[in-house]
């Protein structure tokens, strides 16, 4: 069971989150994950034969609205906590990889 | 050695709703920054996103008209994204369960008949917003796009050559027009492509395919189809250099440099595919229902390509004109009722083409917003036919009865241009004219080279005599008669 997750896949999972973890971070975190994911073994025990995948924990369906213009805010609400501003513009550190798009 | 380039294409579309997917906030080109948000596109926390009925159904129409089996239950997920054009840092998209799948687009093949192009797959998403580069110091953001409905659409790789790829573009952009569901207008990126390339090459008795290259964001057609071009000749390059064939792990992501006409390999990004995609806990699915779907069918029209087709063999119009008259649905429509109303096709044709597209192009309209009944307009093109007016004055009438919403033959008679059809009258302006011209009638009368010329001077002046109100095909044969006799 120690083997769920090592420092290697919490660095991974950090990279891609974009966090920055201190060694010591990493150790603290691997650990905690660790537990987290024997609790979860213990889920995975349950004999889950035929049973569907659940897409929602609420048995709500088609929550819809019409198409129809709200008032949202204005920029100056918006840039309101903006750590930093140029214009009505939030200023963040440059980009520098580009063109990925979602 | 035998080369053929492969291509699957993703596509981008805009969706044409008033208002985001999952908010509220107007969808607007061009306005001030930051100026269309509100706290769920912003990404505060606590917002929750609520879905717009009406990008579903556009999604649903889309998805049927590219002949897609329809999900009877779908939900969203989240897809982790790391740019501050979308603040989440994900954004919600639908990963195994998507809208629709499996269906086909049909596209004019290059030899004019049709070909099918599989779709893998079409599903809703939320766009990002757009970052703006202030030149290395630091960036800046808007995040009015941020939220703005997308259709994803993904075909298989069944595209054949980049001229393939851009007229199934094209052939999309006319379908979604034609539905409604988006303005498709490329100026504002209402469309953006990511073609995946590779070759099958076949040498010495083997097959080879090269790894796969992925194009990233183009929003032109002749983007899309030079790139393609561009990036088929880059690989023959390199696999008769390296000889590197396609593995699993050996796809390539490369953007398109517009001013040199190249493709520019793209910083591989370690995990670049690992998304992590899991269920948004903040939406709950949707159920499409057999009574959703019908009413959504009923919207379905027929679709541009196949109308194309039914006009040239229905009506016997050249593929060119098919092809005008079909760009624009509403001018389809209206042309599809002039017939039925009793309108000669290729006359309500050439009206609708050499007029009404013209002055709707003029207004920035459609053709079906020039408030053109179908009954006058075929009255007119009758009126044409016979011979009342002729095709110069069919044109102003036209014109006319788009200014004033008058109908043809009220017109005519105020613009005093109904061609004198009584033949007595014609006579005497004839008769008239003959004596006038007496070395013309001479000429004309000769065994000479100048007798045909002298003969459509004749014409000519009795056109001028009757103020062009007479059908030269009529004066002409009338002139003749009268010389023959002579
Ligand atoms: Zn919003």
């Amino acid at each position: 069971m120690d083997n769920l997750i090592d420092k290697a896949l919490v660095r991974k999972v950090a990279s891609l989150a974009r966090l920055e973890l201190s060694e010591q971070e990493v150790k603290e975190f691997t650990g905690q994950l660790c537990a987290i994911l024997e609790y979860f073994h213990k889920i995975n025990l349950l004999d889950t034969e035929g049973i569907e995948p659940l897409a929602h924990c609420l048995p709500i369906t088609n929550r819809l609205r019409e198409d129809q213009i709200q008032p949202g805010l204005d920029p100056g609400q918006a840039l309101k906590n903006a750590p930093d501003r140029d214009g009505d513009l939030f200023k963040v550190p440059p980009i520098l990889e580009e063109g990925l798009g979602p | 050695m035998k080369v053929q380039v492969v291509v699957g294409l993703e596509i981008h579309v805009q969706l044409s709703t008033q208002t985001k997917l999952f908010c509220g906030c107007p969808v607007r080109f061009a306005a001030p920054p930051n100026s269309l948000v509100c706290p769920v596109c912003l990404g505060l926390p606590g917002a929750l996103p609520v879905l717009n009925k009406k990008a579903v159904d556009y999604a649903i129409l889309a998805a049927m008209a590219l002949n897609c089996q329809i999900a009877s239950f779908t939900k969203w997920d989240r897809k982790g994204y790391y740019y501050p054009d979308l603040p989440k840092n994900y954004q919600i998209s639908q990963y195994d369960l998507p809208l629709g799948k499996a269906g086909f687009i049909e596209v004019q093949g290059d030899d004019g008949g049709i070909k099918q192009v599989r779709i893998r797959r079409v599903h809703l998403e939320e766009d990002a917003g757009k970052n703006l580069h202030a030149g290395g110091a630091y960036s800046c953001v808007d995040l009015n796009r941020a939220g703005t409905p997308l259709l994803e659409i993904v075909t298989e790789p069944d595209i054949t050559s980049a001229a393939q790829a851009r007229a199934l573009a094209v052939e999309l952009q006319r379908i979604v027009r034609y539905l409604g569901v988006s303005e498709a207008d490329m100026q504002k990126g209402h469309m953006r492509f990511e073609p995946n390339v590779n070759l099958r090459i076949e040498t010495d008795g083997q097959a080879f395919r090269t790894p796969i290259v992925e194009i990233k964001n183009l929003n032109s057609f002749r983007a899309l189809e030079a790139s393609i071009r561009y990036e088929a000749d880059r690989q023959v390059q390199e696999f008769l250099e390296s000889g590197q064939v396609m593995t699993s792990g050996n796809k390539t992501t490369r953007g398109w440099d517009d001013v040199r006409q190249v493709t520019v390999l793209q910083r591989q990004k370690e995990e670049a595919e690992d998304y992590r995609y899991f269920p948004d806990p903040d939406l709950v699915p949707v159920v499409i229902n057999t009574s959703w779907l019908d009413q959504i069918k009923a919207l379905l029209p027929e679709l541009p390509l196949r109308r194309q087709i039914r006009f040239v063999q229905q009506y016997g119009l050249s593929e060119y004109d098919a092809g005008v008259l079909t760009s624009d649905r509403s001018c389809a429509d209206l042309f599809d009722k002039a017939v039925e109303a009793g309108g000669r096709p290729k006359r309500v044709c050439n009206l609708l083409t050499q007029v009404g597209l013209r002055v709707a192009n003029e207004r920035g309209c459609s053709v079906g917003d020039l408030g053109l009944s179908p009954v006058n307009l075929a009255t007119l093109a009758s009126m044409i036919e016979e011979g009342k007016v002729n095709a110069t004055s069919g044109v102003r009438i036209l014109e006319q009865m788009i200014a004033t919403g008058q109908d043809p033959m009220t017109l005519a008679r105020s613009m005093d241009l109904l061609q004198i059809a009584d033949s007595s009258r014609l006579e005497s302006i004839i008769d008239q004219v003959l004596s006038m011209q007496q070395k013309a009638v001479q000429e004309a009368c000769s065994e000479g080279k100048k007798a045909q010329k002298a003969f459509n001077f004749l014409v000519g002046q009795v056109m001028q005599a009757t103020k062009g109100q007479a059908n030269p095909t009529v004066i002409a044969e009338m002139i003749r008669k009268r010389l023959g006799g002579a």
